[in-house]
C-alpha cells in the first residue's frame, strides 16, 4: 500500500467519530430549514453549496424573522469568518500542492477536519503534500455525503412533524449545544457574554443590523480580555 | 417566511460563495503571507460573539409564545447550556435540552 493511501484510510478513521454528529445534526437542518419555508431542493442545495451548520442554521433563524437578503447573508458570513483563521494556519502545510487541490481543500475545510488536520500535520511533520491532502479528503469522505444525505432525509420528514413538537426551538437548543464547548477561556466566555447583552440592547436597530453590531463588540472585547490575561501570565 | 425564490436561491448563491471565498483565501493563496497576530486574535471569537447574540432573544421572547416568557423554553435552554459545557458533547446537549423542554412542556401544559 502507497504512503498517500495509507493517509487517506487514517482521515477515513480518524473521521469516523463525526459521523455520530454528522448525520443527525444535518436532518435537524433539513427539518428546521423545510419548517421555515424552504422547498426540499432548496434545502438539499443549500447543504451541498455551504457545508457550514452554524452558519446555515445562522442564516434559516434570520429568514424566518424576514430579515433583508443582505443581513442573513452577512451574518451567515459573520459566523464562518473563523474559517479565514482555519485557512491561514492549514495554507503553509499545503506548500507545493498543485492549484486545483488547493481549491478543493477549500471546498471541504470545515471545524472538524481543521481540528483533525492541524494536529496530524503538527505531529507528522515529515508527510507529504499529497499525503497530506489524501488525509484531508480521507476524513471528509465518509461524513460529506452524510451530510447531504442527512439533510434530504430530514427536508422529506420534515414536512410531516406537526407543529406541537415545539421545534421553533431546535434553533436556540442546537446553538446553546453548540456554543457550550466552545466557552473553553475567559475570553470566549466575555466575548459571549458581550454578545448576549449587545444584542438585546441593540434589538432596536433595523434590519437586525444590531448582532451584527454586538458581534463587532464581541469580538473585541474576547480579543482584548485574551491580551489581558496573557499579560497578566508574562 | 417571507421570500420570493430568486431572494432565497440568491441568499443560498452568495452565503456558499462566500463560505467558499473565506475557506480559500489563505489555502488558494500562493506565498506565505500570513495573518497579522492581532486579526487571528479577533476571528478567534467569531463563533462565540456571533451565536449567543442570535439565541438570546429567541430564549427570552420566543416567537411561538407571541414573545412573551415562557418557562419551558427558559429550562430547556438552561439545561442545554450546562450540559453542553460540562460534556462538551453537542448531541448529548441537544438531545437533553429537547427532553426537557418537552417533559416541561407536558408538565405544565
Amino acid at each position: 500500500m502507497t504512503t498517500t493511501k495509507r493517509a487517506f484510510l487514517h482521515g477515513i478513521r480518524d473521521g469516523m467519530p463525526f459521523i455520530l454528529v454528522v448525520f443527525p445534526f444535518a436532518m435537524l437542518f433539513g427539518v428546521v430549514a423545510t419548517e421555515t419555508g424552504l422547498s426540499t431542493i432548496q434545502t438539499f442545495i443549500f447543504s451541498i453549496a455551504v457545508i457550514a451548520g452554524a452558519a446555515q442554521f445562522a442564516a434559516i433563524q434570520l429568514m424566518a424573522d424576514n430579515a433583508p437578503v443582505l443581513i442573513v447573508v452577512a451574518t451567515a458570513l459573520a459566523v464562518n469568518l473563523r474559517m479565514a483563521m482555519y485557512s491561514a494556519s492549514i495554507a503553509p502545510y499545503l506548500r507545493g500542492v498543485p492549484f486545483w487541490k488547493r481549491a478543493a481543500m477549500s471546498y471541504i475545510l470545515v471545524d472538524q477536519n481543521y481540528a483533525l488536520g492541524l494536529t496530524k500535520f503538527e505531529t507528522e511533520p515529515k508527510m507529504s503534500g499529497s499525503e497530506r491532502v489524501a488525509y484531508f479528503t480521507g476524513s471528509m469522505t465518509v461524513n460529506m455525503p452524510l451530510w447531504y444525505s442527512g439533510t434530504l432525509v430530514g427536508a422529506l420528514v420534515g414536512s410531516r412533524i406537526p407543529p406541537e413538537y415545539a421545534l421553533d426551538f431546535a434553533v436556540p437548543i442546537t446553538f446553546l449545544a453548540l456554543v457550550g464547548p466552545m466557552l473553553k477561556t475567559a475570553a470566549h466566555v466575555m466575548a459571549a457574554l458581550t454578545s448576549i447583552v449587545m444584542a438585546l440592547l441593540l434589538g432596536f436597530v433595523p434590519y437586525d443590523l444590531g448582532l451584527i453590531l454586538a458581534a463587532v463588540a464581541a469580538m473585541i472585547v474576547g480579543a482584548q480580555v485574551e491580551l489581558m490575561v496573557k499579560g497578566r501570565a508574562t | 417566511m417571507n421570500y420570493s425564490t430568486p431572494e432565497i436561491w440568491t441568499i443560498i448563491a452568495l452565503v456558499a460563495l462566500g463560505t467558499y471565498l473565506i475557506r480559500f483565501s489563505f489555502i488558494g493563496m500562493v506565498g506565505d503571507r500570513e495573518l497579522p497576530e492581532w486579526v487571528l486574535r479577533h476571528l478567534r471569537y467569531t463563533p462565540v460573539a456571533v451565536l449567543p447574540g442570535l439565541v438570546a432573544p429567541l430564549v427570552l421572547w420566543p416567537d411561538a409564545t407571541g414573545g412573551n416568557y415562557d418557562a419551558p423554553r427558559m429550562v430547556a435552554a438552561a439545561v442545554t447550556i450546562c450540559l453542553a459545557m460540562l460534556f462538551k458533547n453537542m448531541l448529548l446537549a441537544i438531545f437533553g435540552g429537547a427532553s426537557t423542554l418537552f417533559l416541561m412542556m407536558s408538565l405544565l401544559g
